[in-house]
């Protein structure tokens, strides 16, 4: 176990947390935004810095593919690689064969699917997946866990839920550097509470230095997706971080913060973003939209970003979609936004309709924060994005 | 004649000639986010070359002058800002469809046939420090007669341009004459003759020749002086050979005192020749274009080894490499204004012409050395 994970606060069951890691102290709750290929599109690793990010999320399959594991282990690892002095968290690839590779396979062994570059069967073995990933050398690491969508029902749940649980043994006995990496067990069980719960007491007698709740973000109604994560984070031992895999709208991660989660990842921020979406307190702001043309105010007022602080509207209007800089300027936004509001700036007049209503808010503020506005994503539905799903949308 | 000097534009720092602008889209240097700009060499780096077309739709004039003018908008204000029409990216003049009302040019949006009034009411509500007056550019092979009547449209939408001119803000006089050396004295001539900037704050400049230096940069109240001058019509398909009495002819028509922009000299040996025939200020779209066709600028600065532009595999195409882009241009944008850097101190120390000579020749057998082997 190479991590130390300190509860600084409480309020029913959600916390926060001092998460010390081989290259960074953190403060949970936490989003990692996603750096596909050892950067976040449109960033700087100075910039990421100066937001605030606390982790950054590799794609163990991209890097694999490119500039490959064994290059990057020359290169003395991926924080030099992306001169990323901060924590790294890489993914076990598996995510991405099922979503990117039409004919991915599973089976036993592992995930067979066809090689992008040369069209050749290749196959991803617990093993191999925490090799690579040994090589890459984040702190923290992710087990291979068969994958299914939450939409399916069946067997099949439950044989992917069994096989991750026999691959998180295979994973252990592969992992070279514990002492120096943190290995993740991810719980499956599709919405099934019974398959969970099997899930979790199995992963929980392994003693992992910390727990993902995989399989969602998928597309799930909100009411089974809360459910699963209630009943996760109730299971979990509370000296462990939880992370919950592919969650980034913010009324997700606040209500996933106060059921007792502490981790999040997800492309939404700054793919929105070049789409020309900014997120804001009130939800989300576009940009495209024509009575942005002749807005002279900053995305949002209240923020205290490089771009807020410099930029309006109406000018970022004129960029946005059309050139780079548009998606470059929105990002920094976006995540300076998923950076700033887990902290919990609760407007005062929020806390105290609050307090009429009966729900004391305020107390809570210090450790994570409802933000107040998030109605108009209430409808959005969960899906887990792949940053390459969708092409790059300008130029 | 090669001359270096020092150049101040509002609250830019002073800057020491000859320079480079750096290239912009929609006002922000390309690729570089605006907070990383402070990463780029100062002051080499405060200079920037805006094209009012580029808003020419998105936003309106109306909105930008709210704002209060490019400086605000950008968040840039201790950058020096020069508006010239032209990019030579995106944006290029499209003299077939240009006529006597006014410029024509290919843009992102379309063909924009753009007339001095509406050009002036882009420049009143931009504000930028320093801008050029509206030119009529030809390319080289057009006729005698149409590059004539480019140089009086030219002089007369100066006219026009100045007497439309905003109270803040320096004008350059635009000078065109496409490959006709009379033509470019004609046009330089007419332009001198007009001294328009007169009251105009600006330009703390002492230009030093290339063997007596003067470098105090001793504030010259240029009233009657014209603030400088924009040479256009560069970079359309004269031969290299052509290029240095097209561009003699033009600065021995102007005055000394007054700065010189150029536009359209892009290599390095191009840049040379236009230092050579006494330019100051050079746009920065060849590094642009190294960058996006994936090239990294490698040659020597001291020009005693050899020189050579370096291909990164896999970056030309794609598109979504923004950040390799970025890292890339960077770093091309710090080695041309290191290059610049090597022309001031040949010129300081007076040796130019041998740096220039040394340069082209080095370069030359590289390159000859590199298709040999391919």
């Amino acid at each position: 176990m190479a991590l130390r994970f300190e509860i600084l606060g409480r309020f029913n069951r959600a916390r926060a947390a001092r998460l010390t890691l081989p290259h960074f102290v953190c403060q949970t709750p936490l989003f990692m935004p996603v750096g596909t290929q050892g950067t976040i599109k449109g960033l700087t690793t100075n910039q990421l810095e100066e937001i605030g990010c606390q982790i950054i999320l590799g794609n163990t399959y991209h890097l694999a593919l490119r500039p490959t594991s064994e290059l990057i282990d020359e290169l003395g690892g991926l924080h030099k690689f992306m001169n990323w002095p901060r924590a790294l968290l890489t993914d076990s690839g598996g995510f991405q064969m099922v979503s990117l590779l039409h004919l991915a396979d599973i089976t036993e062994k592992g995930v067979t699917f066809q090689s992008p570059v040369d069209g050749k069967p290749m196959l991803l073995t617990p093993e191999e997946s925490i090799q690579i990933q040994n090589r890459i050398g984040a702190d923290i690491i992710m087990a291979l866990d068969d994958v299914v969508k939450t939409t399916i029902t069946g067997p099949r749940i439950e044989e992917a839920m069994y096989r991750t649980l026999r691959w998180i043994d295979r994973c252990i006995a592969a992992h070279k550097r514990p002492n120096e990496q943190n290995l993740f067990g991810i719980v499956q069980g599709g919405l099934d509470p019974v398959l969970r719960d099997v899930c979790v007491r199995h992963l929980v007698e392994r003693n992992l230095p910390g727990y993902a709740i995989g399989g969602l973000a998928g597309g799930e109604d909100k009411d089974s997706f809360w459910r699963v994560v209630a009943l996760c984070t109730a299971l979990l031992p509370e000296d462990k971080p939880r992370y919950v895999m592919g969650v980034g709208y913010p009324l997700d991660i606040v209500v996933c913060s106060a059921l007792g989660a502490d981790m999040y990842d997800c492309v939404y921020p700054t793919r929105t973003a070049r789409f020309g979406t900014a997120l804001v307190p009130e939800g989300v702001l576009k940009l495209k939209h024509k009575a942005m043309a002749e807005d002279t105010r900053p995305i949002d007022p209240t923020c205290a970003c490089m771009v807020c602080k410099n930029y309006t509207r109406a000018y970022i209007h004129c960029l946005v979609t059309k050139d780079a800089m548009g998606s470059q300027l929105l990002s920094y936004h976006n995540l300076y936004y998923m950076m700033q509001f887990p902290k919990g700036d609760v407007p005062e007049w929020v806390c105290n309709a609050m307090e009429v209503a009966g729900i004391k808010i305020s107390s809570c503020c210090a450790s994570f924060s409802s933000s107040p506005d998030l109605e108009l994503e209430k409808d959005a539905p969960t899906k887990k994005f792949d940053d390459d799903e969708v092409a790059f949308d300008s130029n | 004649m090669e001359r270096a000097g020092v150049f101040q534009l509002g609250n830019c720092p002073s800057i020491e000639t000859p320079a480079l602008l750096l290239s912009t889209r929609k006002g922000l240097p390309h690729f570089i986010s605006p907070d990383l700009l402070p990463s780029l060499p100062l002051p080499d780096s405060s200079l920037l070359q805006v094209s009012p077309l580029h808003f020419l739709e998105g936003i309106s004039s109306k909105t930008i002058s709210s704002i209060g003018g490019l400086h605000k908008m950008l968040g840039l204000n201790d950058y020096g800002l020069v508006a010239v029409a032209r990019d030579s990216i995106q944006c290029l003049p499209e003299s077939s469809a240009t006529n006597k009302l006014g410029a024509s040019f290919e843009t992102p949006c379309g063909r924009a046939l753009i007339k001095p009034t509406e050009y002036m009411g882009m420049i009143s509500s931009l504000r930028p420090n320093l801008w050029a007056t509206l030119a009529d550019e030809v390319p080289a092979w057009v006729s005698k007669k149409r590059n004539k009547i480019s140089v009086d449209r030219t002089v007369k939408w100066l006219d026009e341009c100045i007497a439309l001119s905003p109270a803040d803000g320096v004008a350059f006089g635009a000078i065109v004459g496409g490959s006709d050396v009379e033509e470019r004295r004609r046009c330089a001539r007419e332009i001198a003759k007009r001294n328009v900037s007169g009251q105009k704050t600006m330009l703390c400049i002492e230009w030093g020749s290339a063997n007596s230096l003067k470098f105090e940069g001793v504030e010259v109240p240029l009233r009657c002086v014209f603030a400088g001058y924009w040479i256009g019509g560069f970079g359309f398909g004269e031969s290299m050979d052509e290029r240095p009495a097209l561009l003699s002819v033009v600065t021995d028509s102007l005055p000394k005192e007054g700065p010189r922009l150029i536009s359209g000299l892009g290599l390095p040996e191009e840049v040379l020749q236009g230092v050579a025939a006494g330019i100051d200020l050079f746009d920065s779209s060849y590094i642009y274009h190294l960058t996006i066709g994936g090239f990294a600028l490698t040659f020597p600065l001291d020009t005693k080894t050899n020189t050579s532009d370096f291909k990164l595999t896999g970056m030309g195409t794609d598109h979504t490499k923004i950040n390799l882009k970025a890292t890339v241009y960077r770093h091309n944008t710090h080695h041309y204004l290191g290059f610049f850097q090597s022309i001031r101190e040949a010129i300081k120390e007076g040796r130019f012409n041998q740096f220039q000579q040394m340069f082209v020749e080095k370069r030359r057998n590289h390159l000859a050395e590199v298709a040999v082997c391919a």
